[in-house]
């Protein structure tokens, strides 16, 4: 009996995997047709840098991704692979690259490679030489317009001598020649003149094709004009440095720094990104502006962001719970009315608000005929932002609080009520706990999110009042705001510190995220 | 108000340039990702790209078809609407930006220090054509690195119903403004935009006008980042006469002037003098107010005001792929009036051609005022150093304005300033 009955059984079991494959066929082949079709389009600008290493790993995730789906085996695979993709794609991949970017100069003036630099610095020293004049140029070529070698037929403005030249040096043309109006030669026999179109399909060897002359070379400056023009510094291999051809002087590559560094500690402007080690992680730990008010603004970030959480929760709460109670008529309009500033842009509405604070124009103080200068003063500035956070907020708290609210069945404070207990009794014994076992997790979340909460400050206060002697860190800065103005606000854009930072932030997060965790799992175990 | 990046536009920079530093840029797979269908059309017909704002790039395009047709080229004009310069240099970075940019002079310093742009050689009759000042804005350690078309600088707006006469130092204008006040005519002395966290820009006339400099000039006329004049004696004693104008003082230097505010409540005839740009004059034609222009006043005794004076200008990208074409636009196209003329008309700014100038002062008068007001002016300093002026020298103007010691503020910005300049 049992081998019968087994034997069905086992050859049922791969039956109904296929089966939803097969019948999936019609939305499935499409799915892989898109993701093979994004790969190719994904593949394109990788083999176009020469990256390698991400055209495998694009290779090999699409490979691997069309035969999970076409094959009938690792079933639990198929509804993991989705999300492992975008989990790595979405988080892990900007985590690791913020981490490695944390390790480098990168930011302005270090952004490329030391020959990007090179190049750079050579690029910008090219000057007209002294006394020279401007030529009228026509580009033309000896052989085919698309691949011959290029001249430049130059025109001497003064003498209206005609000369061709090309790398190894210029010569007069003493053959036939027709000159325009504007002293460029449109036509010269032994020559193939290129046409603007002609002429900026070669636009890279115009630019670099320079014509050796005793003070310099004669280079392009368009199409139509040539200068006489001097490389003021070049690199040299030998030294690895920078040197100024007129004075001498010489720039050595400083490879810790990523830049070029003259003795008397004189720095070329163009550097390149280089690994600095942990040098970034030491700066925030040593610096001395943001180590003194490190303290003051890290207890004010707690207390913005608990007062945000906790205000728009209290205020959420008590609204959810009073559209909730069956003696309120109209509640879909009241609830509707409630969401209002949930459905417009924060963005606006913080600027909005800004204004609103306005001492003297300002809507708050016109109407209650105060005039108190908002942004001016620490605590009332402070006030201002949760203010603005509480009405922005409580939208939120309040439909997940009704959701939550309708979920917890009426019979049980009912069944408090009938047992003699207080409504307070009930909310606090029986209510509350049901809902914070839903709540506490979007509690923890919006929590992380206030403590970063950079729109808030920024564009209300923007960090104000700053006191007269720092005008670094004001009372109402964020870690965040703080950290941004010291990392962008003064010596230009500096990623690779500003990565460092937001390390430091993340921890601090992190750590509070783990801690508040670790409490809720405590209240799902009682409550479970 | 385009100095003042931070303020309304820095909402997306900001958003922006965080999620760059907390999410990484460039990204491995998500790059350049239209080069290859560039680079196929590049085979028929060569491209050329511009970027510019969208104003900007609206009256470009008409030019931009014409250059393309007249040479046989396919010419782009993209308009990148918001944080043009991080924009520029990200893309420029990657291999995936324009080959012609158009932009404000002081970006110069960052752009250069990123590789971003190339030098310009302008023949001496192109040269010619320029107004000297614009000229002189875009040269950047001796090189000339862009092709100026527009100029701006800040001058004294007043409203000619209320103040016929215009006022030769800030003290005649308080006096009269405290006529007018006392007559109710209106209620602010003067709309000068300080914000909570100052405005470096549009306070700069007063400041110089008191004695106050930013960075000393080196031999050769360049900006020189190792003088900085914030923190010195005499900045204090210019700030010691900002303060005897700011809220606890004359008042006329108030917080709750803003950039948001300042032209709307001169529209609205609350104070009969703004102090703004070319870019006010939109808005004041439209309120149909009566109203002239003439320079910012000084203080009496004091040295001249001196506003900045901003270009606006066309850079040839470094990175760009048609650098050949570019340096042809740049320097043989946009040098010529029409261009120029077309531009002004996108926007009223004084062109910086003189052709162009000649042509469009004849009938619009306010640009020879504007020009006028800005014959003392200086160029806005494009070194990078400046970046670290605008906002710690903002704040300390703002603690000042509102009553703090000018002494203790300004020395401790100075610090400030030269930490963020030694990093």
């Amino acid at each position: 009996m049992t081998t019968q009955l087994s034997g069905p059984v086992t050859r049922a079991r791969p039956a109904p995997e296929e089966e939803p494959a097969a019948k999936n066929g019609w939305i499935r082949i499409p799915l892989l047709a898109v993701t093979v079709a994004i790969a190719i389009w994904a593949a394109f600008p990788l083999i176009d840098n020469r990256a390698w290493t991400g055209l495998a790993i694009l290779t090999a995730t699409t490979a691997g991704l069309v035969y999970l789906y076409t094959t009938p085996r690792h079933v639990p695979l198929k509804y993991l692979a989705p999300g492992t993709i975008l989990l790595v794609l979405f988080q892990i991949f900007p985590v690791l690259y913020t981490a490695s970017t944390a390790f480098t100069n990168f930011g302005d003036g270090h952004r490329g490679t030391k020959q990007d630099a090179v190049v750079a610095i050579q690029t910008a020293s090219v000057t007209q030489v002294p006394g020279s004049r401007q030529y009228a140029l026509t580009v033309a070529t000896t052989g085919d317009p698309a691949t011959g070698p290029l001249v430049f037929l130059i025109t001497d403005p003064a003498t209206g001598q005609v000369s061709a030249g090309d790398a190894s040096g210029r010569k007069d043309v003493t053959s036939e020649v027709t000159i325009g109006g504007t002293g460029r030669v449109t036509a010269a026999d032994n020559y193939t003149v290129l046409n603007a179109g002609q002429a900026s399909l070669r636009s890279q060897e115009i630019t670099a094709l320079a014509v050796p002359t005793e003070g310099g070379a004669i280079r392009s400056s368009g199409l139509s004009r040539a200068y006489e023009g001097r490389a003021g510094r070049a690199y040299d291999r030998n030294c690895d440095c920078i040197r100024d051809t007129t004075t001498g002087k010489t720039w050595t590559a400083d490879e810790s720094a990523g830049a070029f560094v003259s003795s008397d500690g004189e720095r070329l402007a163009q550097g390149w990104k280089v690994s600095v080690g942990l040098s970034n992680f030491t700066r925030v730990l040593t610096d001395s502006a943001i180590s003194t008010p490190f303290l003051r603004t890290l207890v004010w970030n707690f207390a913005f962001a608990l007062a945000s959480t906790g205000g728009t929760f209290v205020l959420g709460l008590l609204l959810a719970m009073a559209m909730h109670s069956d003696r309120v008529r109209g509640r879909t309009f009241y609830r509707v009315l409630l969401v209002l500033p949930y459905a417009m842009p924060s963005f606006a509405m913080l600027l909005v608000w800004r204004d609103m604070f306005n001492t003297d124009f300002g809507l708050i103080n016109n109407l209650f005929g105060s005039h108190v200068d908002w942004f001016g003063g620490s605590a009332s500035a402070r006030l201002a932002v949760i203010l603005v956070q509480l009405w922005l907020g409580y939208p939120y708290m309040f439909l997940v609080a009704t959701g939550a609210l309708q979920a917890i069945p009426r019979e049980l404070s009912e069944a408090s009520r009938i047992d003699g207990a207080s409504p307070w009794a009930g909310f606090r014994r029986i209510t509350l706990p049901l809902l914070m076992v839903a709540l506490t997790p979007l509690l923890i979340s919006s929590f992380a999110f206030n403590f970063n909460n950079f729109n808030a400050i920024y564009l209300t206060t923007e960090g104000a009042p700053f006191p007269a002697d720092n005008p670094a860190n004001g009372a109402t800065d964020l870690l965040i705001t703080y950290t941004y103005r010291i990392a962008f606000g003064g010596g230009g854009a500096q990623y690779g510190y500003a990565a460092a930072i937001s390390i430091f932030i993340f921890l601090i997060v992190a750590v509070v995220s783990a801690v508040s965790f670790r409490r809720t799992r405590r209240l799902e175990e009682v409550h479970a | 108000m385009r100095i003042r990046l931070a303020s309304v536009v820095g909402v997306a920079t900001t958003t922006a340039a965080l999620t760059c530093a907390l999410a990484g840029c460039g990204g491995g797979t998500d790059k350049a990702t239209d080069s290859p269908s560039g680079k196929a059309q590049a085979e028929t017909k060569s491209e050329l790209v511009i970027w510019a704002d969208d104003k900007r790039s609206a009256a470009l395009q008409p030019f931009a078809e014409k250059f393309g047709t007249e040479n046989g080229v396919t010419v782009k004009v993209q308009a990148i609407s918001k944080d043009q310069q991080t924009t520029f240099v990200t893309a420029s970075q990657q291999g995936s930006g324009p080959d012609v940019m158009v932009g404000a002079h002081d970006w110069i310093g960052n752009l250069v220090q990123n590789g971003a742009i190339d030098p310009v050689q302008l023949g001496d009759e192109q040269k010619s054509g320029l107004n000297p000042n614009a000229l002189k804005a875009v040269t950047f350690n001796g090189q000339t690195y862009g092709v100026p078309y527009a100029m701006e600088n800040l001058a004294l707006i007043r409203n000619t119903d209320l103040a016929p006469q215009a006022p030769a130092t800030i003290e005649d204008l308080v006096k009269t403004a405290n006529e007018l006040k006392a007559a109710k005519k209106v209620t602010e002395t003067l709309c000068l935009q300080v914000g909570q966290n100052g405005d470096a820009y549009h306070l700069y006339p007063l400041y110089s006008s008191a004695g106050g400099y930013l960075f000393g000039t080196s031999a050769n006329g360049d900006y020189d980042p190792k003088d900085l004049g914030v923190g010195k004696p005499e900045s204090v004693a210019a700030f010691k006469k900002i303060a005897a104008i700011g809220e606890k003082g004359t008042g006329a230097l108030k917080r709750s002037i803003t950039p948001e505010n300042s032209i709307a409540t001169f529209t609205g005839k609350k104070c009969a003098f703004l102090v703004s740009g070319p870019w006010a004059i939109t808005d004041v034609k439209k309120a149909k107010l009566p109203y002239d222009i003439s320079p910012v006043p000084g203080f009496a005794g004091g040295q001249p005001a001196r506003p900045f004076l901003g270009v606006q200008s066309f850079y040839v990208a470094s990175k760009g792929k048609n650098k050949a074409l570019a340096q042809e636009f740049v320097t043989n196209y946009v040098t010529t009036p029409d261009l120029a003329v077309a531009l002004y008309e996108a926007e009223p700014r004084p062109p910086a051609l003189t052709s162009a100038f000649d042509q469009v002062k004849t009938k619009d008068a306010d640009l020879e005022k504007f020009v006028a007001a800005g014959k003392d002016g200086q160029p806005l300093p494009a070194i990078p150093e400046m970046a670290a002026i605008w906002d710690p020298f903002g704040k300390a103007e703002a603690a000042v304005i509102g009553g703090a010691d000018p002494t203790k503020t300004i020395t401790a910005a100075g610090k400030t300033i030269t930490a963020a300049i030694s990093k």
